[in-house]
């Protein structure tokens, strides 16, 4: 073997000579959202482990990532023994999202960081939760309409949701294919509700009605608090049982939080946990925009419908904001209907940061942040709900 | 894969949006109630306090008070935080200021 073997055998076994256009294409819309994460800061600590996700499982001969063997898995011909002994370090981390773990203990993070007091001491924002999920159903009539399975639609609809942990439970049970494509719009969209939302508040609300300044709640006990996870995880998963996975981890969460002598465990689920768990749910997740699945049509019309189910969710809360404004004669601000896309805190901040523009002395962060939290149990009943039917 | 048709998809989004909406005002319901029960067990003891009224004394001020503070159209609490923020931003400790009076300003 002479030297020039050498350097052509070292070519050959290069990244470079296997590269192809859509590896090319995959490496830079990793860029752009590498950009969009660190620059533009868009959600950076899910987006910066997407973006890197998506380059790492796109370089060319790398093996990180295997996406036929999911396939194979999807269609029960392997099992995950294969997946350990033939996968790569990225479909070792994608088992976790596979097996629904990293999005449940996302969600405990979640509860032990939720404060249910707003929601306890305003039991009517439950409402508005429920009323800000009218985009998860209109983007599952859109996605059909658009030519998507059932399946495929739900997890679509989902997105209207505006809870990625939610997202990406059902995605990867229902179409994991579109898991990538998917988890990107919508935390991208998440990331972009302070621009979205604002114009329809104006334009469902009149400036009197944003301008509405609500009473203050009254003091929730600390019993409550702690009753009341309990009560949730009971109640929902005896609803729906799909929904047990999602809902027993956030209030799981909430419990150790509200008790009060687990404080140790709590502190770890809010950050060493949960910041563990992002990196890998961020990683893998970025592994699926393989060039090969997410280089199709289908990316952009999720695209679309994601940011329709958004503007719809937004739309429902705040029209069930402008029913409730009525009916208590003016004693509710219906900014706050459109905190109930999940997204928490930031649709709550949205709902005070336009309340404060129409009456720079109206606080209603703490009144939004009711509606806020009942969209996450709103868009986990969702979930349940199309596991139920497609799952 | 189940395809399904547009029909079929408004039925299931139209009892989705109704299965949202039943399980939470279940837990409205639930929530109400269970709100209620922490209501009246705290009325109790302050019915009890009205039977044997405790002497009325005048609360000695913390060292360094420099009186009270007259509060317009503002809550006791709000009033409370400003004077904290207040005080945070100036870098001062709070007893070493003196505020006359807080009043809401109204468009």
């Amino acid at each position: 073997m002479n030297i020039t073997d050498i350097l052509l055998k070292l070519w050959q076994d290069s990244g470079f000579a296997a590269m192809d256009v859509r590896n090319g294409i995959m490496l830079a819309i990793g860029c752009v959202l590498l950009y969009l994460a660190i620059v533009k800061k868009f959600e950076p600590l899910l987006l910066c482990g997407i973006a890197f996700g998506c380059i790492l499982s796109n370089l060319p001969a790398a093996n990180l990532y295997h996406p036929e063997l999911w396939d194979a898995f999807m269609h029960h011909e392997i099992g995950y023994g294969e997946i350990l002994t033939s996968g790569g370090l990225l479909d070792f981390f994608y088992i976790g999202v596979k097996t629904s773990i990293y999005p449940c203990l996302i969600f405990m993070g979640v509860g032990a960081m939720t404060d249910f007091g707003p929601l306890l001491s305003n039991p009517k924002s439950l409402l508005l939760g429920a009323a800000a999920q009218l985009g998860v159903f209109a983007a599952f009539l859109g996605a059909v309409l658009l030519g998507f399975t059932g399946e495929q639609a739900a997890s679509i609809g989902i997105i209207g949701g505006a809870d990625g942990p939610t997202a990406i439970f059902l995605t990867s049970k229902l179409a994991p294919e579109l898991l990538g494509a998917i988890a990107v719009a919508a935390y991208s969209y998440m990331a972009l509700i302070p621009l979205i939302q604002p114009p329809f508040m104006k334009l469902l609300t009149t400036k009197e009605q944003r301008a509405i300044k609500m009473e203050q709640s009254r003091n929730v006990s600390k019993t409550e608090k702690i009753i009341f996870p309990i009560v949730v995880t009971l109640f929902v998963a005896l609803l729906l049982p799909d929904t047990a996975p999602l809902i027993g981890c956030l209030m799981l969460g909430n419990l150790m939080k509200e008790t009060g002598v687990t404080d140790r465990l709590s502190d770890t689920m809010q950050n060493a946990l949960m910041n563990i768990i992002t990196i890998l749910l961020s990683v893998s997740v970025g592994a699926t925009m393989v060039g090969t699945t997410f280089l199709e049509l289908s990316t952009l019309k999720i695209i679309v419908l994601g940011v329709a189910a958004f503007i719809l969710s937004t739309c429902g809360g705040l029209l069930g904001g402008v029913i409730m404004c009525k009916l208590t004669k003016g004693k509710v601000n219906p900014l706050i209907g459109s905190a109930g896309v999940s997204a928490v805190p930031m649709a709550a901040r949205v709902s005070n940061v336009e309340g404060q523009k129409a009456n720079p002395s109206n606080f209603l962060l703490m009144h939004a942040m009711g509606p806020n939290v009942a969209g996450v149990i709103g868009s986990a009943i969702a979930a349940g709900f199309l596991l139920s039917v497609f799952g | 894969m189940l395809t399904i048709t547009f029909g079929q998809a408004g039925m299931f989004a139209g009892l989705g949006y109704a299965t949202i909406f039943f399980g939470l005002i279940l837990l409205m319901i639930v929530t109400v109630l269970l709100g209620k029960c922490f209501c009246l067990k705290k009325k109790q003891p302050v019915a009890e306090q009205v039977v044997a009224p405790a002497p009325v004394m005048e609360a000695p001020k913390a060292p360094g008070a420099a009186g009270g503070v007259k509060l317009y159209n503002v809550e006791p609490k709000t009033a409370a935080m400003l004077m904290a923020i207040v005080a945070d931003k100036m870098q001062k400790p709070i007893n070493e200021l003196r505020f006359i009076s807080i009043k809401e300003v109204e468009e």
